[in-house]
């Protein structure tokens, strides 16, 4: 199928898509931002932003908006001994990986940018990409606190982008395709035991456990989030960051969320389906009710995200380390090895 | 190989980190493998202290190897000032070096100079004290509470214990005027006795607590990842507790149940049962297990008191200005952060010649170089966060 | 090592589920007013007329944050051929509550009663020196002091609340006295009186339920409500006090006065809270806090009870 967003003029079909693309990305990182505010806000038995709001509805809904309107003012601080060009490339760096990876999600039959062959790969490929700025940062800030916050989420990187992988790796094992359009078709055609329609996330649960605690290691959230543990090391490699840079970190954050539970949604929970095995109408009525789907669970998983970060304290650097080595990653090759097995010996 | 080498920045001497001094730091290794210690200020602005404590760590990678807490950023004078106030004046001042304690502050001025003037309390006023200085105590045990786990990342405990903070302030204010400085003490009693209703609203208060102190049982104490962060950290022997001067709940995480209320009491503290919770371990699971164990034994006593409530006046017959006697007394009075002493020298003027304050924050926090040594930077607010400690009552 | 997962760290999510679904504990601050209670130490407040520049507070304040100026002013004789007094007059009395310490000495030093708590808080200002509240400032404050509150079971009252208590019980049985007397020498008039004396001895805490339910019910501060039901009900009394009585008034002039009295002792109580509705709906409209509008508008109906009297005496 199409993209959608495909016209005969190339020139036009690439601004739509980038157009598009850009929209999303900030509109997500607002919404999920003001959900986390919200939602977090009535864990712990307060209301969350009250007052900035969007014409007559309060409740902060404009919170965020005036939150980077704010962040727009403030003076952008370099420090003196900073290198100021990787200081200042540093945010952007952070920041784009996770725009780019938005690109091959499929968010409903025909809802997409690319459908590349290598849509799974590329995803997480680009994930990579983040620990780079986050490196840049921590190095450039001249700041010792930043440094240790920038290592620690370099180890921190690679110890979760394993177990990250490996169970993408499983998926795409028994999808038979990288292609993440391709994942989610293959997905809604599985039958288990030959009868019960189900999602990967059923077969995979493992998978499913492990790619959602390394995403939210990976994405630095709580309990995962030692590289900015701010009663430790203040705030890691954001330490001398003022004003609209600092915002693009945030933004990375926020958007990051949605990126990784737009992929769990993919890989396990059926992308665009609403139940396993369900058939969406042809043309732009499925388009709508596939993109909303979509929607719906990744914002179920950022909820969760939140939920736990309202929830737990952060474990130490080691600790995770530990868990990482000693755990998820042995438990995610044990699972290839276990679907693996399943798929020659199942046909 | 080991040598000394003047780091870039300018710092250390007899105080870490003086103007001009070359710091102490240690080399490892030969050619590539060669590594230096990193020397990492901790304060005095910094999210992990909690007020302007500072501390100069040396690591080696993220692990400690050296620590020192630099007090003072926040000296007041509060004894010198003492020297130049009334009795009445001070008791308001008291009020202010360790602001989480105030009430109970408060009462150990009041008692020191009402024993030098060998005044007869009214027993009604002694009863409200004591209730006053427990209902105080859970206060200032709610904020390490929830200050404790935003330390380990935890946020949501902070939003939690600063609810039922709210409500003991509020009905501390019906009766003080005060949220935080009470300034309801006199020296010979209280300054007004309770508003209609407080008893009521006491009350209804302490099983609410007791409630939620329960919940911070489920929330935290009873977390995985709570307990790998805090079992076995920050480990303190009962010797060594002893020897630095430690008291309060990290002296009786070790397991010594030292507690003036019990070994010396004062106010009617000898007509309540007085429950000292104690650990064995030492460590920072086991200090703040102590201090949830002490909120619920603080409601014990408050409902004790609220039954022993006698009728009757709430002030002695005092002077209109208060003048102590010429001499000297030291009293000492188990505050929320542990021993609180008060040794105050008269001329027999009205205000004091000498006023020393001995305060359990600053004993506690010179165990901290000690708990430090060798454990890793993720560690030390778990040390930190558990050694209780407020910077005001550090420097006075 | 870490452990893997187990029941504590579900306990904790349910705990913060639990809380999120249920109301929230934030108070909507500057939508709601807090209810402080009115012991609270907001803002000093200065009865001026009671100040005899006696410097009390001033000295005893331990951040000698109060500033008093005053001079002696020469006061003529009373009377022809005495001696002519001097007394202080107040210049300038601020209090600079950037320094104050809100410990409260100055209001319990003073032996004249001229200073009070306000619960009142909301003076925050841009520039530091605003923080100095001048005289005129403080004046205004006093009309926010809230009545002390009543003390605890088993509380002794302090002596001059004792003295208070005794006096009043004085002059009510001096009514209860001159209505016997009354009924004595006009039979007809004495069961009124006598009921009226009854009423009366227990009217200081009586209010009227109907008007204070209404007024809560309209989102008056309770303290409002119930300064008003205790008018509505004092009002009642006296209505019927004087229907009461005014068949004695038509047979005796001497019982008119005995069936009067204990209305009158009741009048002041009841009277005092009374407030002119007027003024109060003008200053919430001026957007004043409900307090100080509260405050005013019981100052304004006082002051026009004071001209109505002054109106009756010159026609009487």
């Amino acid at each position: 199928m199409e993209s959608i967003f495909t016209f005969d003029s190339l020139l036009f079909t690439v601004l739509v898509k980038v157009l598009v693309i850009v929209a999303f990305f900030f509109v997500a990182a607002l919404v999920v931002g003001y959900l986390e505010h919200k939602v977090m806000g009535h864990m712990q038995d307060r209301t969350g932003p009250m007052e900035a709001g969007l014409g007559p509805v309060k409740h902060g809904v404009g919170q965020l908006v005036a939150d980077g309107a704010k962040f727009l003012q403030k003076e952008d601080i370099i420090p003196r001994s900073a290198d100021p060009w990787v200081f200042a490339l540093a945010p952007g760096v952070a920041l784009v990986p996770t725009l780019t990876i938005l690109v091959v999600i499929p968010f409903g039959p025909g809802v997409w940018a690319e459908n590349l062959d290598l849509g799974l790969f590329f995803a997480l490929a680009a994930s990579g990409v983040t620990v780079i700025g986050v490196l840049m940062a921590g190095w450039a800030s001249a700041n010792k606190f930043s440094l240790m916050g920038a290592i620690r989420d370099a180890a921190q990187l690679i110890a979760y982008e394993l177990p990250l992988v490996l169970a993408g790796a499983a998926v795409a094992l028994q999808a038979g395709t990288l292609s993440l359009v391709g994942i989610v078709e293959r997905q809604n055609e599985l039958l288990l035991f030959g009868a019960v329609p189900v999602w990967y996330g059923i077969p995979q649960f493992v998978g499913l456990g492990l790619f959602f605690v390394a995403a939210m290691a990976e994405l630095n959230r709580p309990p995962f989030d030692m590289p900015i543990a701010d009663s430790e090391i203040i705030a890691g490699h954001m330490t001398e960051y003022t004003g609209l840079r600092f915002a693009f970190f945030l933004l990375s954050e926020y958007a990051g969320m949605v990126v990784l539970s737009a992929l769990a949604t993919v890989l396990f929970l059926g992308g665009w389906y609403p139940w396993p095995g369900a058939e969406l109408p042809d043309g732009p009525l499925g388009a709508v009710i596939g993109t909303v789907v979509t929607l719906a669970k990744i914002i179920i998983l950022t909820l969760l995200m939140t939920w736990a970060r309202a929830t737990f304290p952060r474990l130490r650097e080691d600790q995770l380390q530990t868990m990482a080595w000693t755990i998820l990653i042995p438990l995610a090759l044990a699972q290839i090895v276990v679907i693996a097995i399943v798929i020659v010996v199942l046909p | 190989m080991s040598e000394t080498l003047a780091s870039e920045t300018s710092a250390g001497g007899v105080l870490p980190g003086a103007p001009g001094e070359a710091l102490q730091v240690e080399v490892r290794g030969e050619g590539e493998l060669q590594t230096q210690d990193m020397n990492l200020n901790v304060g005095p602005q910094h999210p992990a202290t909690h007020g302007v404590l500072r501390v100069v760590i040396d690591v080696d990678g993220e692990r400690i190897v050296g620590a020192q807490p630099v007090v003072g950023y926040m000296h007041r004078a509060f004894e010198k000032l003492a020297e130049h106030r009334d009795y009445r004046q001070i008791i308001a001042l008291v009020n202010r070096h360790d602001w989480l304690s105030a009430f109970c502050n408060e009462v150990g001025v009041a008692l020191a100079v009402e024993q030098m003037m060998e005044l007869e309390v009214p027993e009604r006023a002694q009863w409200i004290r004591t209730m006053m200085c427990e209902w105080n105590r859970i206060m200032n045990h709610l904020m390490f509470v929830s200050s404790f786990g935003l330390e380990l990342g935890a946020i949501t405990p902070m939003f939690y214990a600063f609810r039922e903070r709210e409500d003991i302030q509020h009905l501390m204010e019906s009766a003080t005027g005060g949220r935080l400085h009470f300034t309801y003490t006199r020296v010979g009693g209280l300054k007004d006795d309770l508003p209609l209703g407080f008893l009521k609203a006491s009350e209804e208060l302490v099983p609410v607590v007791r409630r939620r102190n329960q919940e911070y049982r489920d929330l935290l104490l009873g977390n995985e990842i709570f307990r790998a962060r805090t079992k076995g950290i920050g480990a303190l022997e009962p010797e060594v507790a002893l020897d630095y001067g430690v008291s309060g709940p990290s002296l009786h995480a070790t397991g010594v149940a030292e507690d003036s209320r019990v070994t010396e009491p004062y106010l009617k503290y000898d007509e309540v049962d007085v429950a000292v919770p104690v650990a064995r371990n030492g460590d920072s699971y086991d200090r703040f297990q102590v201090l949830l164990d002490r909120i619920d034994a603080s409601c014990d006593i408050i409902e004790q008191c609220l039954a022993n409530l006698p009728p009757g006046p709430i002030s002695a017959k005092v002077p209109k200005q208060i003048k102590a006697p010429e001499g000297a007394i030291y009293v000492r009075t188990e505050n929320p952060l542990g021993q609180g002493g008060y040794y105050l020298i008269s001329d027999g003027g009205k205000q004091p010649y000498r006023m020393r304050m001995r305060t359990p924050s600053f004993n506690n926090v010179q165990m901290i170089p000690h708990l430090l040594q060798g454990e890793l930077l993720s560690d030390m607010v778990a040390i930190m966060g558990s050694v209780y400690f407020v910077v005001g009552d550090v420097d006075r | 090592m870490p452990t893997m997962p187990k029941i504590g760290l579900l306990k904790g999510l349910g705990l913060t589920l639990k809380t999120a679904l249920t109301p929230a504990t934030t108070q909507q601050y500057p939508h709601v007013k807090p209810d402080l209670p009115p012991r609270t130490r907001g803002v000093i407040a200065l009865m001026e007329e009671n100040c005899t520049v006696c410097f009390q507070c001033a000295r005893e304040c331990p951040d000698w944050c109060i500033y008093i100026d005053s001079h002696k002013l020469t006061v003529p004789p009373k009377e022809p051929g005495g001696r002519t007094r001097t007394r202080n007059q107040l210049d300038r009395f601020a209090i600079d509550f950037a320094l104050c310490m809100y410990c409260g000495i100055c209001v319990e030093v003073c032996p004249f009663d001229a200073l009070f708590w306000s619960p009142e808080f909301e003076y925050s200002e841009y520039r530091i020196a605003d923080l100095t509240h001048e005289k005129e400032r403080l004046r205004e404050w006093m009309d926010t002091v809230p009545p002390p509150p009543p003390l605890e079971v088993g509380a002794t009252s302090p002596k001059e609340v004792e003295d208070g208590h005794k006096a009043a019980a004085k002059a009510v049985e001096e009514a209860a006295e001159a209505a016997r007397a009354a009924a004595q020498a006009q039979q007809p008039a004495a069961p009124a009186a006598e009921g009226d004396q009854q009423q009366a001895a227990g009217a200081a805490d009586e209010i009227d339920q109907a008007t204070f339910d209404r007024l809560v019910a309209e989102g008056k501060s309770e303290r409002v409500a119930r300064a008003k039901a205790k008018a509505a009900a004092a009002k009642q009394r006296k209505q019927s006090g004087a229907q009461a009585a005014e068949p004695a008034q038509a047979e005796a002039q001497t019982a008119e006065a005995a069936g009067q009295a204990p209305a009158a002792t009741a009048a002041p109580e009841g009277e005092a809270a009374t407030f002119d509705q007027a003024t109060y709906d003008r200053l919430i409209a001026e957007g004043k806090s409900e307090r100080v509008a509260a405050a005013k508008a019981k100052a304004a109906a006082a002051k026009q009870r004071r001209q109505a009297g002054r109106d009756q005496e010159g026609e009487g």
